[in-house]
């Protein structure tokens, strides 16, 4: 019994100083997350030779749309070519998400949404600066196998009883384009599965597992050599507008519209339209 | 339970440890009173009732309790020979059990489905052999919960093994019980409390399971979107009717830990 006592009364208390230590970090972190002061010097990245400024790096943070995560990548190098001491810091995600993250004072400098929906809830709250701008559009695609071995040429394929569709929920943008084209078009489709992420749609056709997945032009393009894309007229009925705004928050609100005009501007567009994205 | 201990209240408990203990214990509690603060009561009856609603919870319910059934059925017999075998196989096999508290749910939902999926090795077996197809069925989310909530029982009943020892056991053979009999009435009885919050913990952890069962599973109401699975896509649109189906899952959380592990760990009396 006495040996007993000893190994438990040991144990518990070390862990518990590293739980209190822990549990301290956490509290400190929550605090410093909350406050709208600018990174300190050397935080994130060393400062670039030459920044007007030495010895200190700006970061402007941008949360965007998952599916643009490529493309935005890309601007980031160019950005920060062009801006010394700089530093594009993204949060990317589904945009509802980014939305509520934002609504809930998360320190972002701008946010670029897949529909404009998730775009009123920030707008709502009175927390964009400006009206927001849309910078692109997304289409609606139909993904399958390398070699499309099922022969799917049209939406209305899509209705075939001996194949296995995944889409995305209504939802969430896609999945809501989706379905303002099944009304359009009078087709009904009766799914194996409703996503809440375009991207596990486009996982379930790359491992074979659902024949064919509705998801955007860009995710097709993401995922070269491992789905085939193919296109259907009726995808106008539901054009998906992606839109960008400089928040209210920002304390860095010229820099932070330095971004929307690269990404509104021709160097942004190749870049966008390369990755898929159409046209505003 | 410890706290009613005769002799561990006769030693005392150093204070200093109350500190650590009440902010362990806002960390976890206070996001809960969050989430009630977040809640819209007037709209809760109707958001919680819902045809949807209604059939994820069913669902969540039926699926987690089949699951941990597997749990009891496999996992059991697994850390019996896990605690008693000295087999290196045994050895070996103890840290693979235990991978799927370490993987990210979600990665165990893609091994899942890259494995019992219809391009796997065993999903083409299971096509070829019984013309089955696993993922998008209620089966895939049994298996994904069982998946992930079966370490839970493991890891508890190992332990209660081990703390019990073999004293017992092997009285019981020095008095002519053969080794299935002294299982069966001395070592089952003995590791009762141990078994039965190891399938707590796993019903618990399959009732909220969410990244393996939308990975392999799908989610379509009705066959695969359980509880968590709904709570996810309508914070999506509706983040009101998220926060209530949430508080749903935290009740029926709550009740089953708190009405059922405690009996459990006096030995299911």
């Amino acid at each position: 019994m006495s040996r007993r006592h000893r190994v438990a009364g040991s144990g518990p208390r070390r862990s518990g100083i590293a739980l209190a230590a822990a549990a301290a970090a956490v509290l400190v972190a929550g605090c410093g997350g909350g406050s709208p002061e600018p990174a300190p010097p050397g935080g994130a990245a060393a400062p670039s030779a030459g920044a007007p400024a030495p010895g200190t790096t700006t970061k402007l943070t941008v949360s965007a749309a998952a599916s643009l995560t490529t493309a935005f990548g890309r601007l980031q190098e160019q950005f920060e070519a062009a801006n010394p001491g700089v530093d594009v810091v993204f949060n990317y995600g589904g945009s509802s998400g980014l939305a509520q993250q934002i609504v809930n004072g998360a320190p972002v400098d701008v946010f670029a949404a897949a529909n404009t929906a998730t775009m009123d809830t920030v707008a709502k709250a009175g927390m964009v600066a400006g009206a927001p701008l849309t910078f692109v559009t997304n289409k609606l695609e139909i993904a399958v196998a390398p070699g499309n071995p099922k022969g799917i040429t049209g939406f209305k394929d899509l209705a075939r009883p001996d194949l296995k569709v995944v889409l995305c929920a209504r939802q969430v943008p896609c999945g809501a384009s989706e379905k303002t084209v099944e009304a359009a078009t009078s087709i009904t489709i009766k799914p194996v599965s409703e996503e809440s992420e375009v991207t596990s749609v486009l996982t379930k056709v790359e491992s074979g597992d659902a024949d064919a997945g509705v998801v955007y032009a860009t995710d097709v393009r993401s995922a070269p050599g491992k789905v085939d894309g193919v296109n259907f007229p009726e995808a106008d009925k539901a054009i998906n507008a992606y839109p960008i705004a400089v928040l209210k928050q920002s304390s860095q609100p010229s820099l932070a519209g330095k971004w929307v005009d690269l990404v509104r501007g021709p160097d942004g567009q190749k870049v966008l339209q390369a990755a898929g994205f159409g046209t505003p | 339970m410890r706290s009613t201990d005769p002799h561990l209240v006769g030693v005392g408990l150093p204070g200093v440890l109350w500190v650590p203990a009440v902010l362990g214990f806002g960390l976890i509690a206070l996001p809960v009173v969050g989430l009630v603060t977040r809640t819209d009561l007037a709209r809760l009856p109707e958001l919680v009732t819902s045809a949807e609603a209604l059939s994820a919870l069913e669902l969540s319910v039926r699926t987690a309790a089949t699951s941990t059934l597997l749990a009891l059925l496999l996992g059991g017999p697994m850390a019996a020979v896990l605690a008693r075998s000295r087999s290196v196989a045994a050895r070996l096999a103890r840290p693979v059990v235990l991978l799927p508290l370490v993987l990210p749910p979600v990665v165990g939902g893609l091994a899942l489905l890259y494995t019992l999926g219809r391009a796997g090795f065993g999903g083409r077996l299971l096509q070829l052999w019984f013309g089955v197809s696993v993922p998008f069925t209620t089966a895939a989310v049994v298996l994904a919960q069982t998946f992930v909530s079966m370490p839970f029982l493991v890891v508890s009943l190992e332990g209660a093994l081990r703390t019990a020892g073999q004293r017992y056991e092997i009285v019981a053979a020095t008095l002519g019980a053969s080794p299935a009999t002294a299982f069966r009435r001395v070592t089952v009885p003995l590791v009762l409390p141990g078994l039965g919050s190891g399938l707590v913990l796993a019903f618990a952890r399959a009732l909220g399971e969410f990244g393996a069962t939308v990975a392999f599973a799908g989610s379509l109401q009705g066959t695969t979107r359980t509880l968590p699975l709904l709570v996810y896509q309508e914070r999506e649109i509706d983040v009101d009717g998220a926060v209530a189906l949430s508080l749903v899952l935290v009740v029926l959380a709550v009740v089953v830990i708190a009405v059922a592990r405690p009996r459990a760990a006096e030995g299911l009396r």
